[in-house]
């Protein structure tokens, strides 16, 4: 079985859960920007929850299927359809083989994720199939042409059922815990990053899947000066380089960094950080 | 030792020097999966002055175990002497002294190419931490070499295999990619190779050793 891409939107990307272990060697995390949508995908089709998906950038992506399948989509709530009738987005969709699967862009939000039953099984680099932005592991992003094989789908029905939309907020509201750097900043500084309504940060076009890159809002001044040596980072690190404006490492992050980080992004925010789309409104609540 | 939150899951243990950060990052793979509630972190990254505990369920367990089990590094004890029960052998990196920038390294020291070139072959150096780039180890001289400044002008392209020093450290390109340290030789070495085991050719904590080529 095999998937041929038609035509992949804006940017078209295998992942998984990512490749752990191996950021002491300067490998990247990487891997599906909202991890719990791709295993939910995954479960509506009888995956296992860390199988390789689609990460799909907007909408805009056309996939034809070879054999007949099981197919799963999840993120946003968007425009659906499976050889040209509309289906629904958070189930588990039959599709038959040569039928053409379409994604429109959402209304709001940026980004879905695609589960085939029996995954993509492109090889893994350092045990994931995720492509790595920064670094350039895994597998290339995805061309028009490109011909991904499945795996064999397990012999097991769907172990989630159909998925209630949630709303996307006018404002993006991110849970932060402070450290391990906040004291490298003013009073004003960490007063400013969790001000209220009248100066929200707005979400940059040059963000990317290694950082949600921040302009307006608080540019926050530092109490020292001076170098900081590199540091680990995590995903999620609110990170503040020389300007001031902070910006937020998502899954394609280096794993260490020299400018010092304020806080920490929730876990359970940092999907809304996979949605953010430039322009958008955005402010921190301390967790 | 000194400890700062990092998140819910993470914990930054910050440390004096590069001795320290080794064998704090020692420390922390003995302690993983002692006990139940020590089970191993999803990923250990030390860096500079600092040792991330990343993807553990309690910081604070993991902060009282290390705080218990820490043994400051005996600061009289020279680097060059490494342990004798170091678990692995020195990683000898076969060079060319080619670089474009070894007459700027000669000036910033004050001395003769050739003498940038001796003191480089005959330190041995450590891996401090990898970053930067898949299989990039920041590596520490012994004796200590002088800092030499990043270029003001990064380059476009760094071909693999280029040997850079910067600040304290000496680096290898493992990929093409844009750098700004001073370059001063090459190497064949592969230096990273997903396929292999462990892919980096250099781990945090390696010894390593130059060779000149002809």
């Amino acid at each position: 079985m095999s998937l041929l891409v038609e035509a992949t939107g804006p940017l078209l990307l295998v992942q998984d859960l990512g490749r752990r272990g191996s950021a002491h060697l300067g490998v990247p995390p990487s891997g599906a920007l909202d991890p719990a949508a791709l295993a939910l995908a995954n479960r509506l089709v009888g995956n296992a929850e860390d199988a390789a998906g689609l990460e799909v950038l907007l909408g805009g992506v056309r996939l034809r299927v070879e054999d007949s399948t099981r197919v799963a989509v999840t993120g946003p709530q968007l425009g659906l359809r499976v050889a040209g009738r509309a289906a629904a987005w958070g189930s588990p969709e039959s599709v038959r083989a040569g039928e053409l699967i379409e994604i429109a862009a959402a209304d709001r939000g940026l980004r879905c994720w695609v589960a085939v039953a029996g995954g993509i099984d492109v090889p893994p680099v350092l045990a994931s199939r995720s492509t790595d932005t920064l670094s350039g592991l895994g597998p290339a992003p995805l061309h028009a042409g490109d011909r991904l094989p499945v795996g064999e789908p397990r012999d097991s029905a769907s172990t989630a059922a159909a998925v209630i939309p949630g709303s996307s907020p006018e404002v993006i509201s991110l849970a932060v815990t402070l450290g391990p750097r906040e004291d490298w900043f003013t009073a004003a500084a960490l007063e400013g990053l969790f001000s209220d309504a009248s100066d929200d940060y707005v979400v940059s076009a040059s963000s990317n899947r290694t950082a949600l890159r921040l302009e307006e809002g608080h540019a926050l001044r530092r109490r020292v000066r001076g170098e900081l040596a590199s540091e680990g980072l995590v995903t999620g690190a609110v990170q503040v380089p020389t300007n001031g404006q902070p910006l937020i490492f998502l899954a394609d992050h280096p794993v260490t960094g020299g400018y010092p980080v304020v806080g920490v992004v929730d876990p359970a925010d940092l999907a809304r950080c996979a949605q953010a789309r430039p322009g958008d409104r955005l402010r921190f609540r301390l967790a | 030792m000194r400890f700062r939150q990092v998140g819910r899951r993470a914990l930054l243990v910050e440390l004096d020097g590069d001795r320290a950060v080794r064998a704090a990052y020692d420390l922390v793979r003995r302690l993983a999966g002692s006990e139940v509630e020590l089970a191993a972190p999803v990923d250990v990254v030390p860096a500079a002055r600092t040792v991330l505990v990343d993807g553990v369920a309690s910081p604070e367990r993991w902060r009282s175990a290390l705080l218990g089990a820490w043994e400051p590094p005996d600061l009289a004890e020279s680097s060059a002497n490494p342990p004798a029960d170091h678990p692995r052998a020195p990683v000898t990196i076969p060079v060319r002294y080619d670089g474009a920038d070894l007459p700027v390294v000669a000036a910033g020291w004050g001395c003769s190419v050739d003498e940038v070139v001796r003191r480089h072959v005959t330190a041995s150096w450590t891996v401090a931490f990898c970053g930067f780039a898949p299989g990039f180890a920041y590596c520490n001289g012994e004796p200590v070499l002088p800092d030499v400044p990043r270029r003001d002008d990064p380059r476009p392209e760094v071909p693999a295999g280029a040997v850079g020093l910067a600040g304290g450290y000496c680096g290898i390109y493992p990929t093409a990619m844009p750098g700004g340290w001073q370059l001063i030789a090459t190497t064949t070495a592969r230096m990273f190779d997903p396929e292999r085991d462990p892919p980096s050719l250099l781990s945090p904590g390696d010894l390593v050793r130059f060779e000149a080529q002809p």
